[in-house]
């Protein structure tokens, strides 16, 4: 197979007896999306804490093409080339949806230390924001504080400040929750074209979306990997589909 | 009119009132009313390093009087070695302005990058607490201090002196402070202008988004706190001279209050937010205390009042929520 961009080797972490990820092993190759699934509780919050370096491992180590990301804090995760977005929608909210982007973009430079010329002047910023935008389809909205965004708005915005940093791989968090059947059919086709450009790892409730998108699946349950493979493969596992699938299959 | 209009006037207005009115005391012969407004522009410039740390970066500091008092003890121990002819560490001391604020304000920031790094590790009441208890030990330190008036304080015999000005005349004096104040404003507004403001406040904000895209919190928020330590400090330092004393009251906790009470009333991390709230708390003072002792009482009220229906403070009010683009 390709290179691995993003590989989990042996993650382990526990919260006093409770093994929240027990030796988890994932590898994220080039090109594609990579789904990660599991009952409530399984431990996806925190294998993605774990990713995103939020939360210290016990045990195990992430590696980002090749090199051992396992110490370095989040800012620094990000800066390497990890582009997540949130469960949860997690913007700036005072700043319009172009700020958003731009703040972003700045990031991505890493020139934040720069106390001079101002930041609504600084026309590559601002350009490069506009065209992100453009492709999310939030073009007419750029000037919308991002509190004042609609929910599906602001799951466009997270993919757009997720887009601005360029990143090697993205970490994508529920990107459908909570978005209606059309804006799901609209994201799904958008992630399949994404792949292209970085592989995505993602985390996701919504089962249609994921049989849809995904090249590869693991099953997570109670913190371990119980199975990982094609769609067909997952749909096809009988330990995945007493411990998961079967209520909503059946 | 837009709000972004509105607050450019009411700036404006503002900065021009600060002016006209001691004017019109010099021209009208009212050196008490000078003083004051000398003391309100030094109030503000304090206030605006405040409104660094605490105003676009969320970081609320109950100990910046400490800063304040670092200042202070700066221009009044230069000026006492002036005085006396002696030395201090090996350098004479100075009755200039220029390389007392310089002095100030490199202290300041030493002091306030090592507070700053203790005790931006921790945010909420823990961060409130540690500083207060770095204010408090400069006070209990200075207190403890015989060499520089211990309790007493420490006068200072000839006011520090500023080249081509004469600065024992008040309205000399309020030029200087008027014009350190607005060149501290025009640093606030290109700060919050620039990249680095643009970090701050979304670390306020949003501190987990903005370490998932790259930007390190810490460091961000220390070089805003040393930034803002070093304003106050300049202030400070002015504020010594303005009194021609320093006293460990400089760093009392209570003058720590002080400088968060003048952003809450002027309004929290609004350009002229210092400016306002330094006058409305010099102004009821001037006029409450007048009249009654517990003038404290009525601006406790007034307070409540801005806090309960006004967050955004005076600008707020008038100019309505902050743009930020």
């Amino acid at each position: 197979m390709a290179d691995p961009v993003l590989d989990l080797r042996g993650l382990s972490k526990s919260f006093g007896a409770l093994k929240a990820t027990d030796d988890v092993s994932l590898t994220l190759y080039k090109g594609e999306i990579h789904a990660l699934i599991g009952p409530n509780g399984a431990g996806k919050s925190t294998l993605m804490g774990l990713i995103s370096g939020k939360t210290a491992p016990d045990a195990g180590q992430v590696m980002l093409n090749g090199a051992d990301i396992t110490t370095l804090s989040v800012a620094r995760r990000a800066r390497a080339g990890l582009g997540r977005s949130f469960q949860v929608s997690s913007l700036i909210p005072d700043y319009s949806a172009l700020r958003n982007v731009m703040l972003a973009l700045q990031a991505r430079q890493g020139h934040s230390y720069r106390f001079l010329r101002p930041v609504n002047h600084d026309a590559p910023l601002r350009d490069g924001a506009r065209a992100l935008l453009a492709r999310v389809g939030l073009a007419p909205r750029a000037s919308v504080e991002a509190a004042m965004l609609s929910h599906g708005e602001r799951r466009l915005l997270e993919i757009a400040v997720a887009l601005a940093l360029a990143p090697k791989c993205f970490l994508l968090d529920e990107p459908m929750a909570g978005l209606g059947a059309e804006g799901t059919a609209r994201l799904v086709t958008f992630l399949r074209a994404l792949k292209q450009e970085a592989p995505i790892l993602l985390i996701e409730h919504d089962m249609d979306a994921v049989f849809q998108l995904a090249d590869r699946i693991s099953v997570l349950v109670y913190g371990r990997i119980i199975a990982t493979g094609s769609a067909a493969e997952i749909r096809a596992n009988p330990q995945v589909r007493a411990v998961y699938l079967g209520e909503e299959t059946a | 009119m837009d709000n972004l209009r509105k607050e450019w006037l009411l700036n404006a207005l503002l900065a021009g009132a600060l002016f006209a009115v001691p004017l019109w005391a010099w021209m009208a012969n009212e050196p008490f009313i000078i003083t004051l407004a000398t003391r309100i522009a030094i109030l503000a410039i304090a206030a605006v390093g405040l409104n660094i740390a605490l105003g676009l970066g969320g970081m609320v500091s109950f100990g910046h009087a400490l800063y304040l008092g670092v200042g202070g003890y700066v221009a009044g121990i230069a000026a006492y070695h002036a005085f006396n002819g002696t030395t201090v560490m090996g350098l004479p001391g100075t009755n200039q302005m220029l390389p007392i604020w310089g002095v100030a304000m490199v202290v300041s920031g030493l002091v306030a990058g090592i507070v700053g790094a203790l005790s931006l590790r921790t945010s909420g009441i823990f961060f409130i607490m540690i500083t207060l208890a770095f204010a408090q030990m400069g006070f209990f330190f200075t207190l403890s201090w015989p060499a520089y008036g211990g309790e007493d304080g420490l006068p200072i015999f000839m006011r520090n002196q500023f080249p081509g000005l004469n600065t024992a005349r008040p309205w000399e004096l309020f030029l200087v402070a008027y014009g350190v104040l607005l060149v501290t404003l025009a640093l606030f507004a290109m700060l919050r202008a620039a990249r680095f403001g643009a970090a701050l406040m979304a670390i306020r904000q949003n501190p987990d988004r903005a370490a998932a895209i790259g930007i390190s919190p810490f460091g961000i928020k220390l070089v805003a706190f040393v930034l803002s330590g070093m304003i106050t400090g300049l202030a400070g330092a002015m504020m010594a001279d303005l009194t021609r004393f320093v006293s460990p009251a400089m760093m009392a906790w209570t003058m720590s209050g002080e400088l968060i009470v003048i952003i809450i009333l002027g309004g929290v991390g609004r350009l002229f937010g210092p400016v306002a709230g330094a006058a409305i708390l010099v102004g009821f003072e001037v006029f409450f205390g007048g009249l009654t002792e517990h003038w404290k009482l009525w601006l406790g009220l007034v307070l409540l009042a801005v806090v309960l229906f006004a967050r955004g403070g005076l600008i707020g009010l008038i100019a309505g929520r902050a743009q930020n683009g």
